[in-house]
């Protein structure tokens, strides 16, 4: 063969393998939304049909089913709790790590990196019983703590990357000129690293939206979602399944979509 | 409008030691550069002016105040920065107006300001962009302007041409010059440039390890040198430095030439490669490498076993391995303490 | 006070990370040696002696085994496609991370909908012949089809993490060193292997760390799939927990789970070590 068709083989074996990669991720989703969007009957019924009937009998007996509007909604307010905190809590370290050098500082690192080390979700054990002593078992607050944990390390190291991306010398100009170093922060470093901020928000909430473990361990009766749905595997019918599924991943492939710019900037820094 | 005094100031991080211990005094309107090497401790020093960097001992007196414990906002400076930190998220505007919105200045008086200074520095027409649609020069621009408009009593300003290319950065700095001149600041600058520092500086500062080696006017610098280290820094090619030995009180001998001196124990020699010119007797140089460069030519030979260059007319063109005569110019002779490097006599 | 402010920064990080990672780690290493009130191993001899914990320590590993590997090419398939790609590079990037967003409840019910009786798989094999009828995959007489599904919808689900970790990576890599292979005569695969790969090495170790650790925590689709019927360390964690009410073995098993995670964390960072002077 000659050089050009040995390239333009080459460049159609390259391009099929795109295309069943994507096809790969892709067509998953796309059965489960099928099963969704499907009624009850066909849903349990045989053969499948591989494209949707788009009848909305499975969504509807999914959001009727007694408890799914409210772990629907307990997830909402674990999520947004979550992202709140560790924004809130992680983004100060973030900042102290990329601006100052001080006697502790790769303690505080090594600690943060630690706990990638360890399986966080089990930490929702000894924390049970931690809870329950101080009145904390089974609410949106204890599962958000412990979601927390889980988003905390993420939220440190990202904002330490988006922080330490934004140069010293802009907060040092601002200080000249006539700023206190809340002021600073507050009119140069926030509006620079606000977009990041908000993705690693996001970020937050897509860990806790999707959580199930601690979920399943820590509530009962405010169950989110997640620990709805696995807590009712063995007894719900398909079509709740799958409805439960759909509900679960729809929102996920906006967050992504939301975040895809920063995707980079936050598992880059992994590499520190 | 201000006197800087600066008291002993020293700075240590951690083990290293940045600064030892500089006193200087700048006048009011004065322009006074800061030069040296990376790592002398310069910038070091401006940004303890500028009150980003706390010395570890030490005051800092700006227009009669002691300031050293005040934040930078307090200070009545304004600093232009090495990378111009040029706000992104504001446009041009924005930028030159945001030191005068945080004291609160009238919109009307900031708009006067601002056009002023962006007219001053020829960006008038750049006033709604954002940094990221300007070139490194039209930052540098913004940068200056932004720190003009404060109209402040003392102006600082770090490595500000170092990121321009060579044919810009000898615009810009005509421009700054004739800029600061009028605006009637105090300006300190810093730059390991030495033709930067002798065309801006009403006076040089030469700093070398932490310490302020020679500060006087740049002629005074150039032609004596109060230390062997500024002597081997400024100038290009650099002084040259022959060992000397003791014939009689006053006299030494250098390379079989005998010269009138100091009275010491000890002294090197030290001539300008372009205070040397041929004769018949003087230094015996055997000649290494000819390069024409136009108006004249330089030519790097050496002088009893010791490297040695000289400046000569350009129709003058002797080959590598001629041995050629040179004579310095009597009272361009210089002769510094081979212990103390310090200039002698 | 500037002295301070880190510290005070630093503050509320500190404490949440004390509070809810480091204190209940010590009480879950406490719990499993304690039962009744006395410091005992019961609480492990109890755990090893249930017959299904061998089970599911193997099983545990052996998806490990075979999922990691299989992550690890697809991840750099994946990777080499991204960065290579001029044209749509950043939709197909989106696409290819979007499991990253999707919980492993989720990617279990999404692989049951293929796997279960009436699902796509067996509407697929009757459609072509295959099968007169649809077949119980998921059934217990086959756990080594729930093995297989399990896989599939964690390779599914998992990869992307990998895939993101090693475009950032790759991206840090300075093109100049693959187009000096290039002047030097490197093929494309040579170029991959040499000087791609070894520079990828802190990303590797980072996406491995990540991922292997991901694998022993393996529980939702576990459940999703195949109910009880392939037990793995954390669907036994959760069961000893609560249907056993026996918190001291769940606490054993925990500790399981944390032996074999930092005893992978630290292989990798052995088997990947990059000396200081080596990183890009």
């Amino acid at each position: 063969m000659s050089e050009p068709s040995v390239r333009r083989a080459g460049n159609r074996v390259f391009i099929a393998g795109v295309a069943l990669l994507i096809l790969w991720v892709l067509l998953p989703i796309w059965l489960l939304f099928v099963n969704a969007l499907s009624a009850p009957a066909e849903v349990t019924g045989f053969p499948k049909r591989f494209i949707p009937s788009f009848d909305l009998a499975s969504l509807s007996f999914f959001f009727g089913f007694s408890g799914v509007i409210d772990a629907l909604w307990n997830s909402v307010k674990v999520a947004a709790l979550t992202m709140i905190l560790s924004i809130g809590v992680g983004a100060p370290a973030g900042y102290a790590l990329s601006r100052f050098d001080f006697p502790g500082k790769e303690t505080f690192r090594f600690l943060v990196v630690m706990t990638r080390a360890f399986p966080l979700p089990l930490l929702a054990l000894p924390l049970a019983v931690m809870f329950i002593r101080t009145g904390l078992d089974d609410t949106i607050i204890g599962l958000a703590l412990v979601h927390t944990t889980l988003a905390l390390p993420f939220a440190v190291l990202i904002t330490y990357s988006l922080f330490s991306g934004i140069p010293l010398e802009l907060e040092e100009a601002a200080w000249t000129l006539g700023c206190n170093r809340v002021q600073a922060f507050t009119k140069v470093i926030l509006p620079l690293a606000a977009p990041g901020i908000a993705a690693s928000a996001v970020f937050a909430f897509v860990i806790s939206w999707n959580e199930v473990f601690a979920a399943a361990v820590l509530t009962v009766e405010n169950r989110t979602l997640t620990a709805f749905l696995l807590q009712s595997l063995d007894v719900s019918p398909l079509p709740l399944k799958f409805a439960g599924g759909a509900a679960l991943v729809l929102p996920a492939l906006f967050f992504i979509f939301a975040v895809r710019k920063y995707l980079f900037a936050m598992w880059g820094i992994a590499n520190r | 409008m201000a006197v800087i005094e600066i008291k002993q100031v020293a700075k240590n991080f951690g083990a290293f030691t940045a600064l030892h211990s500089v006193d200087l005094t700048i006048a009011d309107q004065e322009f006074m550069v800061l030069l040296g090497a990376s790592g002398c401790g310069k910038t070091t020093l401006l940004r303890i002016i500028a009150g980003l960097e706390t010395p570890t001992a030490g005051e800092v007196w700006i227009g009669g105040r002691r300031v050293d414990h005040l934040p930078p906002r307090e200070r009545g400076i304004a600093m232009v920065f090495q990378n111009y930190a040029v706000f992104p998220h504001l446009t041009v505007f924005e930028n030159i107006a945001f030191g005068l919105r945080m004291k609160k200045m009238d919109q009307a008086e900031v708009t006067r300001r601002v056009t002023r200074t962006a007219e001053l520095m020829h960006i008038e027409q750049l006033l709604k962009r954002y940094s990221g649609e300007l070139s490194g020069g039209q930052r540098q621009r913004v940068a200056v302007a932004r720190a003009l408009a404060m109209e402040p009593d003392v102006i600082l300003m770090d490595e500000p041409l170092s990121n321009l290319d060579a044919l810009l950065r000898l615009e810009m700095r005509a421009e700054l010059k004739g800029v600061l001149a009028e605006s009637n600041t105090t300006t300190i600058y810093v730059t390991h440039d030495q033709v930067e520092a002798m065309s801006l500086a009403d006076r040089i500062s030469v700093m070398n390890g932490g310490r302020i080696v020679q500060a006087a006017n740049p002629v005074e610098v150039y032609r004596n040198p109060a230390a062997r280290f500024v002597g081997s820094f400024i100038g290009n090619p650099p002084m040259n430095f022959l060992t000397a030995t003791p014939v009689g009180p006053g006299k030494w001998q250098v390379a079989g030439q005998t010269y009138d001196g100091p009275h010491a124990q000890a002294a090197e020699f030290a001539v300008r490669p372009e205070d040397l010119h041929p004769a018949d007797h003087g230094l015996p140089a055997e000649v290494r490498v000819v390069e024409p460069l136009g108006p004249h030519t330089l030519v790097t030979t050496t002088v009893a076993g010791q490297p040695f260059r000289a400046v000569l007319e350009s129709t003058l063109m002797p080959r590598p391995g001629d041995v050629i005569h040179l004579a310095p110019v009597p009272d361009r002779i210089r002769w510094f303490d081979p212990a103390t490097q310090t200039a002698l006599c | 006070m500037p002295r301070l402010l880190p510290y005070l920064l630093l503050l509320p990080a500190t404490a949440f990370l004390c509070l809810f990672f480091l204190y209940p780690f010590v009480q879950v290493a406490h719990d499993s040696v304690m039962r009744g009130g006395v410091y005992t191993l019961e609480n492990f001899t109890r755990m090893a002696g249930h017959w299904k914990f061998s089970t599911a320590f193997w099983n545990t590993m052996l998806l490990a085994a075979v999922v990691v590997p299989v992550q690890l090419a697809m991840a750099l398939t994946m990777a080499s496609i991204v960065t290579k790609l001029q044209r749509g590079r950043s939709s197909i990037l989106y696409i290819f991370a979007i499991p990253l967003g999707i919980s492993d409840l989720a990617a279990g019910l999404i692989w049951l909908s293929v796997f279960e009786q009436s699902g796509f798989l067996n509407s697929l094999l009757v459609g072509l012949g295959v099968v007169d009828r649809p077949i119980l995959l998921l059934g217990y007489q086959n756990t080594w089809v729930i093995f297989i599904a399990i896989a599939l919808a964690e390779v599914w689900r998992a990869t992307a993490i990998m895939m993101v970790i090693l475009v950032a990576g790759m991206g840090l890599i300075p093109k100049e060193y693959g187009e000096a292979a290039d002047v030097f005569g490197a093929s494309r695969w040579q170029k991959f292997r040499r000087v791609t790969l070894p520079m990828l090495k802190p990303s590797l170790q980072t996406a491995l760390i990540l991922r292997v650790i991901l694998a022993f925590e393996v529980f939702a689709v576990v459940v999703a799939l195949g109910g009880t019927q392939l037990p793995v360390l954390m669907s036994e964690t959760y069961h000893w927990q609560f249907a056993m009410q026996e918190r001291g073995v769940a606490a054993a098993y925990a500790m399981v789970i944390l032996a074999v995670s930092v005893a992978f964390t630290i292989l990798i960072l052995r088997l990947l070590h990059v000396p200081k002077g080596a990183r890009v």
